[in-house]
């Protein structure tokens, strides 16, 4: 189980809170949102939607639908975070820029960059391939970063001397990523692939349908069905839609994800006694079948081969050295002076956006962050108060762990916002109901990450410690102080960081068109959601803007602190 | 065997970390040879810079100065006719035994048939025969050293490197595989013109090599090129065998140097300032203890090595530790108890204590920081103003481990307090609220 920690990648820490660096970057990604404010100005006025039909016959269609969208989407991460994370771990250049600009990204609310998305790419391209290219690039956002985290970590924590060896052995290029790099990613790969398509079925509901004004985009699939469902309150076809939903993930996880895993094991380091290795029967039958032995003696090993002997064929790069360098020196500067006048222009241009927006409209801003924020604690606090008590319970004891951990992690995979209109349908009713809601979706998409942890935590916990806890018979409130809790703590830390993903949960959550009513509560989600829906651009910047910075200063300062704390003296090796 | 040509020279390498005031030489003008024929052994203790040489003669590493000449041509990048033997075995775990060897050959475009030939045959020779399709957890240590090895002849090197290659072998193994590795070269059946290896063990070096360069830390340096004159098969009982390992000892730990630069200068005073030896107080106190019950309480450092089942660097820091504390004196590969360490091997924990205390005032490193500590506000100061005092000294790693070492041994004599929740030092007398807890 030790692997699951894997799961949740957490950016490098950072010795400072705040550089000059993240100003810039942070300047950065306020110009492209206000390039693409300005673009929607251009979109059409007035846009209808197909019809998303809502008998049960349309749903297997839907479903491929949204698979492939998905499926495009976690291509184009997979390829972003190779690229990316090759580029940030050999380039100390591009490190410097690429590893802050991947920790801002991931605080930026991807659901209120949608809407411009949507707009300045139906600007630019015809509606349906904007709409279409507008979901995969918003999934795409939900996808990629911790991917690309995880496979750069694992590039900067190759062993040396096996570094050392692809050098001595001359491994090109090529191989020493085929032999050495890709092997040694794999497992972190894999499983943060699994945590990116669950993140992605989160956005996938979201970004199938959505209204901007008059203009009302959807593209036919799982989520605009569910949305069109609930909109309707029809609660047969909501439920009908879960189950295909379930269905779907269900089978990509017995008929992808768990063979993948089956089959990653070799590319484990070192195995250690006593330590299952994940089963699959998929695998197994696959592995067997004599199809596949007969693919790879005649087709994949020749195939290999010959890409092999293709790279071994091309000339060796010799890399020209002190004429390089002096020429390179003066691209980067130029590189540097340009990106420099962008971000002035930009800074320029964000601010004259933003003294648009009066006092008034800045402390409803501020307002609504303390509401999210307050929220987000609560669904937190929350979270914690019962995946302790019961994670502790579940990874005490190993066998129930081996069964209850795939079912978590098919449970972690079910959208929040799919269930959202069955939750709406239950709770609107009730006094305060949309913002208990609201807690209640952030709650369904953090839960599961902290008990997921909570188990490997407690599962980790050395037995000679239990056993020495027993020995001194330490009453229960004493072993929960001087060895569970501290025992628990880091992993505790890291599944909480995760959850950070609430703040975007807030922008569907606080703000919800529900049987043809729109209700909303106080809340930054619910400005930017306002903002989106009225088409009010410049609040939507500020807005997503003061998120932005708000997500990131609680990472830097709260959680990465709690983190460093919980490496330095909590960590059990 | 020798042809006196040589196949390879350091010329006046250099290898220096940090800059501008926070600069280390971890290597100080190296000049070396290695001529066609010869067995030539890297020794000395943690951190002079041995294995840093090794990859820069490999091309690994580029030095910071100077240059590598390989058959009368200077070196540019990694060199095509040198390879290692690593001491972590640096096999691929997902590739299996014969794969290992064969991506190697891969590398330099040999095909599919002609590889899987030649990679089945050199496992044959090493004895792996039958554990082709094995893949490297399933195999002992020994084993994958021996695909290591394979791996290693599979591109017939000219200039086989050994980094520390039986270290992480358990005793019989590194036997084993020693004796194989001597019989392949001695028997020339494979076509390696030099091997150079890396050992902390000096009774292996005397064993295998034509010649043994010994190397000291601060800076890492070469201070002995030593011949070793003795035919093959050598007997580890053999008086001029033990004469030999003897000698290197000697040259290693018995480098009696007058006061002021055998304890060296408090930090930030010209001149070097010696590292504390890391080694904790338990080990140093067994270890006097163990000096204390031997007749004449004298011991030859080399037999220590395998009555303790200590190894030679942890035993170097202990002598070492023993002889700036003034419990001990070396002379000639043999330590002897001083009448200091005579009376701290009886003593009882709180008289230990006490003498402790006393040796560790006169150590520049101790003076320099108690001074600091006195005249810091509230007797107070944080772990990291020391550390970046340290740091202009030495590397970062090891100037924290000083500090570690300082906190650790000032715990013991009990002359000052580190409060690890907040990272503070305090100087003893400061600290009675924190006092009044540990006792």
């Amino acid at each position: 189980m030790a692997e699951s920690r894997q799961l949740f990648t957490i950016g490098q820490p950072m010795h400072r809170p705040f550089t000059l660096g993240d100003v810039a970057i942070f300047i950065g990604v306020g110009t492209v949102l206000y390039i693409g404010v300005r673009l929607a100005f251009n979109a059409p006025d007035v846009v209808k939607g197909p019809t998303i039909l809502l008998t049960p016959r349309a749903l297997p269609w839907y479903a491929v639908l949204s698979v492939v969208r998905m499926g495009a989407a976690y291509a184009l991460s997979l390829l972003f975070s190779l690229v990316y994370g090759y580029t940030a771990a050999y380039n100390r250049n591009a490190e410097r820029v690429l590893m802050p600009l991947l920790d801002i990204l991931q605080s930026v609310p991807i659901l209120s960059f949608l809407p411009v998305v949507v707009l300045s790419l139906t600007a630019i391209l015809p509606q349906g391939v904007a709409l279409e290219l507008a979901a995969i690039v918003l999934i795409f956002t939900s996808q990629a970063w911790n991917m690309t985290f995880a496979w750069y970590q694992s590039l900067t924590t190759i062993p040396n001397e096996l570094r050392e060896a692809t050098s001595i052995f001359r491994l090109n290029r090529w191989l020493r990523f085929k032999t050495l790099e890709l092997p040694f990613g794999m497992i972190s790969l894999i499983w943060n692939s699994m945590m990116s398509w669950a993140g992605g079925w989160f956005f996938l509901m979201a970004s199938e349908i959505f209204t901007v004004g008059s203009r009302d985009y959807r593209l036919p699939g799982l989520g605009s069905y569910l949305k069109a469902a609930a909109d309707e309150g029809d609660i047969q076809a909501i439920l009908m839609g879960l189950v295909t939903l379930l269905f779907v993930i269900i089978g990509l996880d017995q008929l992808v994800w768990r063979p993948l895993l089956a089959w990653s094991d070799r590319f484990k380091l070192e195995s250690v006694a006593g330590q299952d290795a994940p089963g699959s029967w998929f695998y197994d039958v696959v592995r067997d079948a004599r199809v596949v032995a007969w693919l790879r003696e005649h087709m994949i090993g020749p195939i290999a081969e010959a890409i092999d002997a293709r790279t071994l064929a091309a000339p060796p790069t010799r890399r020209a050295q002190s004429q390089g360098e002096s020429s390179r020196h003066w691209v980067s500067g130029v590189v540097e002076l340009g990106s420099g006048l962008v971000l002035f222009y930009g800074a320029f241009r964000i601010m004259e956006v933003l003294t648009t927006i009066t006092v008034a409209q800045w402390v409803g801003i501020l307002g609504g962050l303390a509401a999210t924020l307050l929220r987000v604690a609560t669904a937190l606090l929350i979270a914690l108060a019962w995946t302790i008590p019961v994670g502790v319970s579940i990874g005490t004891r190993g066998r129930l762990a081996a069964v209850l951990q795939p079912l978590v992690q098919i449970f972690a995979s079910v959208p929040a916002t799919a269930l959202f209109p069955i939750l709406l349908f239950g709770l609107l009713k009730l006094p305060g109901g949309l913002n208990l809601a609201a807690i209640l979706l952030m709650l369904l998409g953090t839960q599961w990450y902290l008990l997921f942890n909570v188990i490997a935590g407690a599962s980790a916990i050395p037995q000679d410690l239990k056993y020495t806890s027993a020995l001194l018979q330490l009453g229960a409130l004493e072993r929960w102080r001087t060895l569970i809790l501290p025992a628990l703590f880091p992993y505790i830390i890291t599944g909480a960081i995760t959850a950070g993903g609430a703040w975007n949960a807030s922008i569907v959550a606080e703000y919800v068109t529900f049987g043809g009513q729109t209700l909303s509560t106080v809340g930054i989600g619910s400005r930017i959601a306002h903002a989106t829906a009225s088409g009010d651009y410049a609040l939507l910047l500020a807005a997503t803007l003061a998120m932005i910075t708000a997500v990131v200063s609680i990472n830097r300062v709260f959680w990465r602190r709690l983190y460093r704390l919980a490496e330095d003296r909590y960590r059990m090796e | 065997m020798s042809k006196n040509a040589p196949l390879l020279e350091v010329r006046h390498v250099h290898q220096i970390y940090g800059s501008g005031d926070r600069q280390f030489a971890a290597l100080q003008d190296i000049n070396l040879s290695i001529n066609e024929g010869e067995f030539v052994t890297l020794v000395g203790p943690s951190g002079c810079g041995k294995s840093t040489l090794l990859r820069i003669i490999t091309g690994l590493q580029q030095p910071t100065q100077g240059q590598i000449l390989y058959r009368g041509t200077p070196l540019r990048g990694v060199n095509p006719h040198a390879t290692i033997v690593f001491q972590t075995f640096a096999l691929f775990p997902w590739l299996t035994v014969q794969q290992n060897v064969e991506v190697a050959l891969k590398a330099r475009g040999i095909g599919r048939e002609e590889r899987s030939q030649r990679a089945v045959s050199l496992l044959d020779k090493v004895g792996l025969d039958g554990f082709e399709t094995a893949y490297p957890r399933e195999l002992s240590g020994g084993m994958r050293q021996k695909v290591g090895f394979a791996r290693a002849m599979s591109v017939e090197p000219e200039l086989l490197c050994l980094d520390e290659p039986f270290s992480a072998l358990d005793v019989l193994s590194a036997e084993a595989l020693r004796g194989e590795l001597l019989e392949l070269w001695t028997s020339g059946s494979i076509p390696t013109r030099a091997v150079l290896m890396v050992t902390h063990n000096i009774e292996e070096a005397v064993f295998l090599a034509d010649r043994i360069i010994v190397m000291e830390k601060e800076p890492g340096r070469i201070i002995a090129d030593m011949p070793v004159g003795l035919p093959h098969p050598r007997q580890h009982k053999s008086a001029q065998f033990t004469a030999m390992v003897d000698r290197v000892y000697a040259t290693l730990a018995g480098q009696t140097q007058p006061e002021h630069l055998e304890l060296g200068v408090a930090p930030g005073e010209p001149g070097t300032t010696r590292s504390l030896p890391h080694i904790t107080i338990n080990d140093l106190a067994g270890f006097l203890e163990y000096l204390d019950e031997a007749p004449n309480n004298r011991a030859d450092i080399y037999r220590l090595e395998q009555e303790l089942k200590v190894d030679t660097d942890h035993l170097l820091r202990l002598t070492q530790a023993a002889e700036m504390l003034g419990f001990a004196t070396v002379s000639q590969g043999d330590i002897t108890l001083s009448a200091l360490g005579e009376t701290f091997a009886e003593a009882s924990i709180l008289a230990r204590k006490e003498i402790f205390a006393t040796r560790l005032r006169r150590l520049p490193m101790f003076r320099w920081f108690l001074t600091m500590l006195r005249a810091a506000n509230q007797n107070r100061l944080d772990w990291k103003v020391v550390q970046t005092a340290l740091e202009l000294e030495f590397p970062p790693e090891e100037a924290e481990r000083q500090l570690e070492i300082i906190a650790n041994w000032g715990r013991y004599a009990e002359i000052l307090v580190y409060d690890d929740s907040n990272g503070v030092f305090y100087l003893e007398s400061a600290a009675e609220p924190a006092k009044a807890m540990t006792a």
